[in-house]
């Protein structure tokens, strides 16, 4: 197994594939985030949905390496998590943290940190339909586009991986559109997606694959038909009725 | 406070001080003038004072006096250089200290804020001995010289400059903390950006710089001597005038520096606002 997991590593989406082992992350003694065993498919997108406090945030973090694991371990390609496969993916938050620079100034940025052609930047900004915005300060922009923006910025990083942390979270039905669309379009070039979204319909409309949790933990792993046609936990039912505060009473 | 009778003599000179403004403050020969009449002419003669300073700051400044001249420009000179270097050196160090974390930076943080409130004097000794020609510097020859006055101001504002710099980079590297860990970027990577981003507050932190170091008389005056047409400062000519009694040119000077602290202030303002539009501070 870890031969054929190394050949993938050199050639192909082998490399983006996570497996998370006895992965647990505890603050002040309580267990936030505990996860046995759990693999994501190297393609495609994969939504990450559950309640509030699910942990769905806690656990993009600690694939993504921003915070370290109290136990267990991530392997990405079948090797640790290391700074150089961190480097290879990109993280959008949910609140975006623009530099105080024009639109375009937030683009040169990531491509001249990360040593690329930096004539790129106009064609970002086409991509997510931003180029008449390139000279306005990006903190003056709406929501929306600062999201589109934080995507871009993301995306010129050309990640393997794109992990998205509620992207869409409090925007208007029209920005939550053209942010589902940049990022359909992504995993089209094949970006790896991992999505974290608590919307029932936006997950219906971009997953392959769904991982749902509950109190930190994964109640349900499934592909997207399988999960919102039949889901088999009662947690995942309640949630997708709409009626998971039910449950909780009983 | 109500007027009595007794008060009528009193109010008798006043009126006679009124009628003839040029002659007001001189003595009246009678013995026993009142205390009201007494504080009128020490508030008349402060007023006058300094009406005569102001009109003669505006005199000095309208006739662009030669002397003068020299004077705000060396004061600008020492000032600005002294700023400038303590920012070239203060702001990457605050921004470090602002980044970074390693074991004994709490001291080091105390240290600098605490130097902050470095007493200029103290400065200008420290600098003198090392200058002075039997200390260990004394071969350079730069003892009452711009250049050591440059040094004393240098060493007396870089705690400021580090210090603010540090806590204005702190703030806005809490802001950008994760994303930059997210985007991978190296410590000096971060710095830079840290540094660029916080620009508009770091023109303020020179600004408090620059405050500090063209007020200061102490440290200049040690390391400088206040030698006419060679280290004569703004401040230490104001010290001058004011031990010689000539104060309304002493405080002339003083409103010229005012004016010139003001200027400079300004001109950093309306470069911030100029370049404010494309970035949102």
């Amino acid at each position: 197994m870890p031969e054929h997991t190394d050949r993938n590593d050199a050639t192909g989406t082998g490399a983006r594939r996570i497996e998370l082992r006895a992965l647990a992350y505890d603050v002040a003694g309580t267990r936030l985030i505990d996860v046995p065993a759990l693999t994501l498919r190297p393609t495609g997108t994969t939504v990450v949905m559950g309640p509030n406090g699910a942990g769905k945030s806690l656990l993009l973090r600690l694939m993504h390496g921003l915070i370290r694991p109290s136990a267990g371990e991530i392997l990405v390609g079948g090797r640790p998590l290391s700074p150089r496969q961190c480097k290879a993916q990109a993280l959008v938050f949910q609140k975006p943290v623009l530099l105080r620079r024009s639109t375009v100034a937030n683009i040169d940025f990531v491509l001249k940190a990360r040593g690329k052609d930096r004539s790129r930047s106009r064609s970002l900004l086409d991509r997510v339909d931003l180029a008449a915005l390139a000279d306005r300060p990006a903190r003056r922009l709406s929501g929306g586009e600062q999201q589109r923006l934080a995507i871009a910025r993301a995306l010129a990083t050309e990640p393997d991986t794109l992990f998205l942390d509620e992207p869409t979270a409090s925007l208007d039905p029209e920005s939550v559109q053209a942010i589902e669309g940049i990022v359909a379009a992504a995993a089209r070039d094949g970006v790896r997606i991992i999505f974290v979204t608590h919307d029932v319909q936006q997950a219906r409309r971009l997953a392959d694959d769904v991982v749902f949790l509950s109190n930190g933990r994964v109640a349900e792993e499934a592909s997207a038909a399988a999960f919102f046609n039949g889901p088999e936990t009662d947690v995942a039912r309640a949630y997708l009725s709409g009626h998971l505060d039910r449950l909780v009473e009983t | 406070m109500p007027i009595t009778a007794s008060d009528g003599h009193s109010i008798i000179c006043l009126a006679a001080a009124l009628a003839s403004a040029k002659s007001a403050c001189k003595p009246l020969p009678f013995v026993g003038m009142s205390l009201v009449f007494r504080k009128f002419c020490r508030k008349r003669e402060i007023l006058q004072q300094i009406a005569e300073s102001v009109g003669l700051a505006i005199g000095l400044l309208l006739a662009a006096d030669a002397d003068l001249l020299e004077i705000v420009t060396l004061s600008l000179y020492v000032s600005l250089s002294a700023t400038s270097i303590a920012c070239v050196l203060g702001l990457p160090l605050g921004a470090i200290l602002a980044v970074t974390r390693f074991p004994g930076r709490g001291p080091v943080l105390v240290l600098i804020n605490a130097l902050m409130g470095l007493p200029p004097v103290v400065v200008g000794l420290i600098v003198y001995l090392q200058l002075s020609r039997s200390g260990p510097l004394g071969f350079l020859g730069l003892l009452y010289t711009p250049t050591a006055m440059i040094i004393a101001q240098t060493i007396l504002i870089a705690p400021i400059v580090v210090a603010l710099s540090r806590q204005v980079l702190e703030d806005l590297h809490l802001e950008y903390a994760e994303q930059f860990r997210s985007l991978a970027l190296s410590a000096r990577q971060t710095i830079q950006a840290l540094l660029w981003d916080g620009r508009f507050a770091l023109f303020t932190v020179a600004l408090a710089g620059f405050g500090r170091a063209v007020a200061e008389v102490g440290a200049v005056m040690i390391v400088g001597g206040n030698i006419d047409h060679l280290t004569r400062v703004m401040t230490t000519a104001i010290t001058l005038e004011t031990s010689r009694g000539n104060l309304p040119l002493a405080l002339a000077l003083g409103i010229v520096l005012l004016a010139l602290a003001m200027a400079v202030t300004a001109a950093v303002h309306g470069i911030r606002a100029g370049t404010a539009g494309h970035a949102d501070a």
